[in-house]
């Protein structure tokens, strides 16, 4: 009998040893990749890194302001046109879709959240910049939406319907109309849960380089309008890794030092939202 | 008396499920009608479907005719949104808006629609809840949260949302099923003096309930309609052997 208690107590503690070997394998990596790119990246962050554009090759100093804007325009572009089909896809997933067009939307989404980023890239150059006969910040904004609307859609679904049946009922039954009931009380209900998808859905694309290859391009200047090549960060980032120049090296270390701060800001904030019960 | 809701031969399908049969009943206006019978009879079901609730569910089907003053309400044309103005209800669960002040939830039905006329919100939330008895509970914390009332008040806010708007029927769907006796005793109060503006339905499995509130009571068993009539005779002389098994405790 003590036998047996001893060797499940050994037992016990050699699982919860192996468990804790597993966490500690996850977590490494995070960590080397943080203290890393802190290291050496912190070291070239200036305010003439958040204020200049890069220099020409050879003079020392510049910065990715116009990487950092550009990456925030054609976010902000696709977050304008990807948020509400995303969203509004969603409602109408679990509000109002029959099963057997909602199976297919769902099913489309997921494949689409699993196509690699650079055929969404590929496919965007062959829509608009051939026919536009020209790279475009339009053209990348367009592929960061088409990754963002699945992310947005599938976690709003997932939000929406633990909203309690009993809400939308007690809407429907004042004579609320079901479109309004969708927005004023399902969808509010879910406000925070639906900021949480949102905002991973931000950080996703904040830092996707492939679609932006063929779209956006890239652009050592200020990006003139939307119809033109634009900088962003993550293109920057690689554009200045492969080059042969040092200090252009130390600029994508800087660079990737300010994606990952954004990013960690981003989920983190995500996560806090995640936490607020349901608000109406 | 006029008869306010009229059922004529409803059926009632959910895909395969036959749940509600070939069921006629009238109901008096001003008047309370119980719907009784043991779960899973179609009570809930056939409750619903007044109010065409069941719009929602694709699977559903109503056929037959369901009469409200005289006009059906699954005719073409007709606006379920319409119907379910002038027929309200209340549920089993009391479901106040969680993040919504107790002010905000009586006139819900006016702010969701976006046709809240603010110089006259004061007046229907006081009338609202004086007439479910709640006001002198709640007068002192209008703007406070719904969810911190109790059970039973949170019944009679969902009521007073429910008269707000100003409906012609109220359909209850086991109102008092999640409260206490003495919450409990409040609604059944409620229910009688209610009655004299509005027409009542209501389902309960509490058989002493549909004796002491209703002046009505249609038995219900299968899906199909067993008995239909005044409380009283159903209670003391009931006509058919199923519905005297039912009340007297043999079965359900």
């Amino acid at each position: 009998m003590m036998r047996s208690v001893a060797w499940r107590n050994t037992k016990n503690h050699l699982m919860t040893a192996l468990m804790l070997a597993a966490t500690a394998a996850v977590l490494f990596p995070l960590l080397l990749i943080f203290v890393h790119i802190v290291k050496m990246g912190i070291d070239s962050l200036s305010v003439d890194f958040f204020t200049q554009i890069p220099k020409p090759t050879g003079e020392q100093g510049g910065g990715m302001a116009n990487g950092m804007l550009g990456s925030l325009i054609m976010i902000g572009a696709a977050s304008l046109v990807g948020l509400p089909i995303g969203i509004f896809g969603a409602i109408y997933l679990t509000e109002y879709g029959g099963s057997r067009m909602s199976a297919a939307i769902r099913f489309a989404a997921d494949v689409l959240s699993g196509t690699p980023s650079i055929i969404t890239g590929l496919v965007a150059y062959s829509l608009l910049v051939v026919p536009m006969k020209g790279f475009s910040a339009m053209a990348g904004a367009a592929a960061l939406g088409m990754i963002m609307v699945p992310i947005v859609l599938r976690t709003t679904e997932e939000q929406l319907k633990m909203v309690p049946g009993t809400l939308r009922e007690a809407s429907l039954a004042l004579g609320v109309p079901l479109w309004r009931t969708s927005l004023k009380v399902t969808l509010r209900s879910a406000t925070s849960g639906v900021l949480t998808g949102i905002l991973l859905a931000i950080a996703r694309v904040a830092g996707e380089t492939a679609p932006l290859l063929f779209t956006a391009l890239g652009n050592q200047f200020w990006g003139k309008s939307l119809f033109a090549p634009m900088a962003a960060i993550p293109l920057q980032i690689f554009t200045f890794a492969i080059s042969p120049y040092e200090d252009w090296h130390r600029l994508a270390w800087a660079g990737a030092l300010v994606l990952v701060v954004v990013m960690f800001t981003l989920s983190l904030t995500a996560r806090y939202f995640g936490r607020q019960k349901y608000r109406i | 008396m006029n008869n306010k809701v009229q059922l004529d031969q409803v059926n009632i399908h959910f895909g395969k499920t036959h749940a509600v049969k070939n069921v006629s009943i009238l109901f008096p206006e001003n008047s309370v009608t119980a719907i009784i019978g043991p779960s899973g009879c179609g009570k809930s079901t056939l409750l619903r479907s007044i109010n065409r609730m069941h719009d929602l569910f694709p699977s559903a089907r109503v056929e037959g005719r369901i009469l409200v003053d005289g006009s059906d309400i699954y005719d073409k044309g007709v606006d379920p949104v319409s119907i379910r103005r002038r027929v309200g209800m209340v549920f089993q669960k009391p479901n106040p808006f969680p993040a919504m002040s107790i002010y905000d939830n009586v006139i819900a039905g006016y702010k969701l629609n976006g046709r809240m006329v603010k110089s006259e919100a004061d007046d229907i939330v006081e009338t609202s809840l004086k007439r479910v008895a709640l006001w002198e509970e709640v007068k002192d914390r209008l703007k406070t949260n719904a969810m911190n009332l109790s059970g039973g008040q949170q019944q009679r806010l969902c009521i007073a949302r429910t008269i707000a708007v100003k409906p012609e029927v109220i359909l209850m769907d086991e109102p008092a099923s999640a409260l206490d006796p003495i919450s409990t005793l409040k609604i059944e109060e409620l229910i009688e003096e209610l009655k004299e503006r509005y027409t009542i339905i209501i389902v309960t499995h509490n058989m002493q309930q549909a004796a002491r509130v209703s002046d009505y009571t249609a038995f219900l068993y299968m899906g199909e309609l067993v008995e239909c009539g005044e409380t009283k005779k159903i209670f003391t002389t009931p006509e058919q052997k199923q519905t005297e098994d039912y009340i007297t405790g043999r079965f359900g």
